[in-house]
This record gives structure tokens, C-alpha cells and sequence, in this order.
């Protein structure tokens, strides 16, 4: 039984009008998976999945590496009292540097983890891919029942259409 | 420029292996080796092997120390300012850089490890929980330190990872058997799906915006080390820049080195062309005359100063027993690169290459100057010493110029040098905005009431 149905497209123009065809046979945006071996910014059908929060997750990740910095240093630093250099306890400004780094380190290991969730990885066997895409072509399927009208719509431009 | 042969051009080196490529392998390999045997009698016997003596505790691996971490500012820094500011040349320059990061801070990192000289105690400094009750001072530079280059290693890492995975799964494409496995596994299921380029494009761009004070705090608590002492000429608050600016002027001299290399042994000529050496010499330029400066702001604030313990270092590094390696470094870092990268007819590929390797060398020398005459020259004359490097200390440091050339070759045999779609997506035709875009624009220009 096939369960998605795709065509490979050699330009993004064709592939850009694959999916203008799809969306004029009711296939909703979000059922349509486009795939390619670079970015095409300057297409629309690259303009979706485009809005994230991962500047804000970010930004709450390094939020939680200040606080782990702050009772990392604290608690150590109160539990192994050390007399440094008429320094005190709690010395704020070498602290700083120690806050420094751990707010960076959990907001770029934030950001990594973020990007792979949500980019779906890893995965073990991609659902809809074929290895053509590597060669440059652009891959626009659905993962639904193979009926005529989205092979035909597929297959306009001279696309070749294959199931799996 | 064809998507396939792009794509060919630059898998070559990974799906074909020469004769050559074996047997410079087994050369670097030897060297390697050549300083775990150093490394090796050096635990057996001691640091007494080495030249270490009262009052120069700290010399030739606290120079390779703060030479590698500078080295490793070629990449990420350079990368994510390019990235940041989408200089389009920065394509096939980027994953070079990158490696160059990871590959110097592995190094560089080693040597406070090694010089402990008893390594195994080196997770005394890691902050958990423990028997002894005791935890990391962090009123302690080298904790920063530990802090820092923990920091930097792990998101340079990243850094250079995360823009390979697109490439990982190509080359998985592109291969059969247990190769498909292994870069199978490591392109975690890539497939390129619109949603997969933007989040891995957003992750770079906040990547980038968060390593560039990663990369200047490294190199600025590398530089605490010293400052943080009172030490003649060390107790300076211009050894943050100062020591930031070296390590960006050495980085891009590496850089320059390594991609002359690659573009000469992988045969990309056709990627990396003269305009890339050519920017990346005028940055060269650039960072040789706010070196320049840095010198000549500290020599200058030293000698009008005329504190006596300083100019003991001052006049032993300009006419005294340091003199020859301090006119060399400045031979070497403005008197030989000047010249090739400000004129424009010497500022060719071979031009920045010699300016290139002047530098390495001049950095290099800069790096034991700061720390030794320092060390030799205290504040009490009577605790004035002398230091003279050893075997074993000149094999390990040798040694680590070769563990680079292997692991660069290593990776280059393993992982395309240059990132492949980013290369493609500098080959798309400029984008024409759209009516929304326009008039976007013209409202930045329209006068605000």
C-alpha cells in the first residue's frame, strides 16, 4: 500500500509551481513536504515552518546556566570557605567570569538542543526522502494515498513521480 | 556552477584515497609520536626534564598553551563575524576555519593538563560533589580558565558541526556499505526539509551571535593569567585586547596557511580563488597594525612609566639577552607582512602565505616573550634566573605542530573542506524583492514625524 506519493524536480521554479498545483487540488500547506540539498530562500515555498521561538529559548537557557553559575559558586564557595587574597567568600568580580561562561555554554547547548527537536532529528529512517535529492533535485510529496489527481499534479512539468 | 559537479569536486578527496595521502599520514603519525615519547619520559621522570627552574616556572608550555588557544581564534570568530555580517566570500572559507578552532583548542588545551605534570589529578578541577569536600577556587584565573575553553571547545564544536550535518548526509548518499552507516548516523536522519534549513539556519545565527563573546572572554581570561599576577609587565589592563588581537592576527595567518594548503593538495582552485587569500590578507594587514599598536602602546606606557622592575624586563627584551627574539617577532609580525599585504601587487596567494608563516613564527616568539623575560626578571634582583629549553619541551611542542597537520588531513579525508550547500546557495542569483520588500525599504527612508 502506498502511503505518499512524490515527484523530483529539477529547478525550484518547477518545484515552486508542484506545489502552487498541490495547493490548488485542496492539499493543505501543511501536508506538503518539500524537500532539497540547500535552501531556497527566495522561493515561497520556503517561507514556511519559518517562525520560531528559539531566540527566546535561547535566551531562557542562558537564563538557567546564570542561575546554575550563581548557586554553583555560592553553594561551593560557602560549603569550602578559601581566604584568597583578602578576597571575599563570594568574590563578585571573578564570579563574573564563571557566570559569563555558563550563561553562553547553556544558551548555545539550549539553542543545539532546540534545533534538533525541532528539526525532527535525529531520526533513524527518514518517512519521505530519496537520495536523487543529494543530486539537486527538489523533492515535493504528500504523505497520503497516491490518487490520480496528485500524481497528475505532480507530474506536470515533466516531474517523475514515485511512490512509497 | 553545475549542483552535481560541485557536489564531485568536493567529495573527491573523500571517496578516493592516494598513496600519498597513507604515507603522509604515517609522517605525522611519527611526529605524534615522537612527543607521547616525550610526554611519556616526562612522566616517568619529573618535570625536572624539562628547563623549568626558580624562578621561571611557567615557559615553553605555557607558550604552546597560549599560542594554540590564539590559533584557535582563526575559526569560530572569523566564521560567525562573516556569518553575522553574510560576507558571501566567507563560503568555502568557513568549515576550514571552524576546524582549525577545534583542532587548536584540543591542543592548546593539553598543555595546562601536561604541565601539572602529575595529568591524572586534572579532574580536581572539574566543580561536583566529592570526598574531599572541596571544590574549584573560582577566584583562581586557571578555573576561568577551565571555564572558558570548556565554553569555547564545546560550542566551537557545535559550531562546526551542526553547518556539516547537510554535508554528512550527502556524502551518506553518496557512499555504500559501513561508510552509509557511519555518516548515516552522523547526518542523525537529515533529510532537508524547509523546516530542517530553517531551524538549522536560526541555531547558526544565534550560534554565532553567542560565540563571538565566548571567543574574546577565552582569550581575555588566558590573558588574566598573567595579569591577574604581580608580575613586571604583566599586571597591565591592556593584556585583555592585547592578547585578543594576537590571537585573531595568528588565527587568520593559520587560516591563510591551511587553506593554501588544502587548495594546492585537494585541488580546489576553483573554490578557493586569489580574492579569498586577498580578503583574508587585508584582515592580515589589519590586525598586523592594531598589533602594531598594541606594542607600541605598551612599550610606550612601560618606558615613560620607568618603574625599575619593568624596565629590567623592557631592556632585556630590547637590548639584552632577548633581543634578538624580540626584533625577530617584530621582524616578523609588521616589518615582513606589511610590506606584501599593503601593496597589491605582492598581495598575491604566495604573498600571504609568506606573510603568513612570518607571523606564525612572530607570534610564536611574542608568546614566550611575554611570558619568560617576565619570569626571569622579577621584582627582586636576587631572584633574577635564567631558562633554557630542553629536549623533551622542544620535541613535545614540535610534536604538536604535527598532531595539527594530522588532525587537519584526518578530518579533511573524512569531512568536505568546504561546506558544500552553503557553496551552492552562493551560487543562487540575487534575489529580486518582492513589492513588500520595497516598500520596506523605502520606509526606513521615509522621514519619521
Amino acid at each position: 500500500m502506498t502511503r505518499a506519493v512524490y515527484g523530483l524536480y529539477r529547478d525550484p521554479d518547477a518545484a515552486q509551481r508542484a506545489v502552487g498545483r498541490l495547493h490548488a487540488i485542496g492539499v493543505p500547506d501543511r501536508e506538503i513536504t518539500v524537500i532539497s540539498n540547500q535552501p531556497y530562500e527566495e522561493y515561497d515555498f520556503s517561507k514556511r515552518d519559518k517562525s520560531t521561538w528559539m531566540y527566546w529559548i535561547a535566551g531562557v537557557g542562558g537564563s538557567l546556566g546564570l542561575a546554575f553559575g550563581i548557586w554553583l559558586t555560592a553553594a561551593t564557595q560557602r560549603a569550602w570557605p578559601l581566604a584568597t587574597g583578602g578576597m571575599p567568600d563570594i568574590a563578585p568580580w571573578p564570579t563574573l567570569v564563571v557566570l559569563f561562561e555558563l550563561t553562553m555554554l547553556f544558551a548555545i547547548l539550549t539553542t543545539v538542543v532546540t534545533m534538533l527537536v525541532t528539526a525532527g532529528l535525529p531520526r533513524r529512517r527518514p518517512r519521505l526522502y530519496d537520495p536523487q535529492v543529494s543530486d539537486g533535485y527538489i523533492l515535493v510529496g504528500v504523505e497520503r494515498e497516491a490518487a490520480d489527481e496528485l500524481r497528475r499534479a505532480l507530474s506536470a512539468d515533466g516531474a517523475e513521480v514515485r511512490t512509497k | 556552477m553545475n549542483d552535481r559537479r560541485v557536489s564531485d569536486d568536493l567529495l573527491r578527496p573523500l571517496l578516493r584515497t592516494s598513496r600519498l595521502f597513507y604515507v603522509l599520514v604515517a609522517i605525522l603519525c611519527a611526529g605524534v609520536g615522537l612527543g607521547a615519547v616525550s610526554w611519556y619520559v616526562q612522566l616517568s621522570n619529573g618535570i625536572g626534564v624539562w628547563g623549568l627552574n626558580w624562578p621561571v616556572f611557567w615557559a615553553l608550555d605555557l607558550t604552546n598553551f597560549v599560542f594554540w588557544i590564539g590559533i584557535s581564534h582563526a575559526g569560530t570568530l572569523i566564521s560567525a563575524i562573516l556569518r553575522l555580517v553574510n560576507a558571501r566570500w566567507r563560503r568555502p572559507v568557513t568549515r576550514s576555519a571552524e576546524a582549525i578552532t577545534v583542532f587548536a583548542l584540543m591542543i592548546g588545551a593539553m598543555f595546562p593538563i601536561i604541565h601539572l605534570g602529575r595529568p591524572w589529578l586534572v579532574f580536581w578541577m572539574v566543580p561536583y560533589p566529592n570526598d574531599r569536600a572541596m571544590f574549584p577556587n573560582f577566584r583562581s584565573p586557571l578555573v576561568w580558565d577551565f571555564f572558558a575553553i570548556s565554553t569555547y571547545l564545546t560550542g566551537s564544536l557545535l559550531f562546526l558541526f551542526l553547518p556539516m550535518i547537510p554535508d554528512l548526509a550527502l556524502v551518506r548518499d553518496r557512499t555504500t556499505g559501513f561508510r552509509r552507516k557511519v555518516y548515516g548516523m552522523l547526518a542523525l536522519g537529515w533529510t532537508g526539509t524547509t523546516k530542517q534549513w530553517h531551524r538549522l539556519e536560526t541555531a547558526m545565527q544565534i550560534m554565532a551571535i553567542a560565540i563571538l563573546p565566548v571567543a574574546i572572554s577565552v582569550h581575555t581570561v588566558v590573558s588574566f593569567d598573567f595579569s591577574m599576577a604581580q608580575v613586571p609587565m604583566w599586571h597591565s589592563t591592556i593584556f585583555g585586547p592585547y592578547f585578543v588581537a594576537g590571537a585573531i592576527f595568528s588565527g587568520i595567518a593559520a587560516l591563510i596557511v591551511a587553506m593554501a594548503v588544502l587548495r594546492r593538495t585537494l585541488h580546489l582552485e576553483q573554490y578557493l580563488h586569489p580574492v579569498h587569500f586577498q580578503n583574508l590578507g587585508k584582515l592580515l594587514l589589519m590586525m598586523s597594525l592594531l598589533w602594531m599598536y598594541f606594542v607600541f602602546a605598551e612599550r610606550l606606557t612601560t618606558w615613560y612609566g620607568n618603574e625599575p622592575s619593568e624596565m629590567a624586563v623592557f631592556w632585556a627584551t630590547q637590548r639584552g639577552r632577548f633581543a634578538p627574539l624580540y626584533w625577530t617577532m617584530l621582524i616578523c609580525n609588521f616589518a615582513i607582512p606589511f610590506p606584501i599585504l599593503a601593496i597589491r601587487k605582492l598581495r598575491t596567494i604566495t604573498g600571504c602565505v609568506i606573510a603568513s608563516l612570518a607571523v606564525l613564527a612572530g607570534m610564536w616568539i611574542e608568546r614566550f616573550l611575554i611570558i619568560v623575560p617576565s619570569l626571569s626578571y622579577k621584582h627582586l634582583p636576587y631572584s633574577w634566573g635564567e631558562y633554557r629549553p630542553q629536549p623533551v619541551e622542544i620535541t613535545l611542542m614540535i610534536s604538536t605542530f604535527f598532531a595539527m597537520a594530522l588532525l587537519f588531513t584526518l578530518f579533511a579525508k573524512f569531512v568536505p573542506m568546504i561546506s558544500i550547500w552553503e557553496l551552492k546557495v552562493g551560487d543562487h542569483p540575487a534575489h529580486e524583492p518582492t513589492p513588500a520588500e520595497q516598500d520596506e525599504v523605502q520606509g526606513l527612508w521615509r522621514a519619521q514625524p
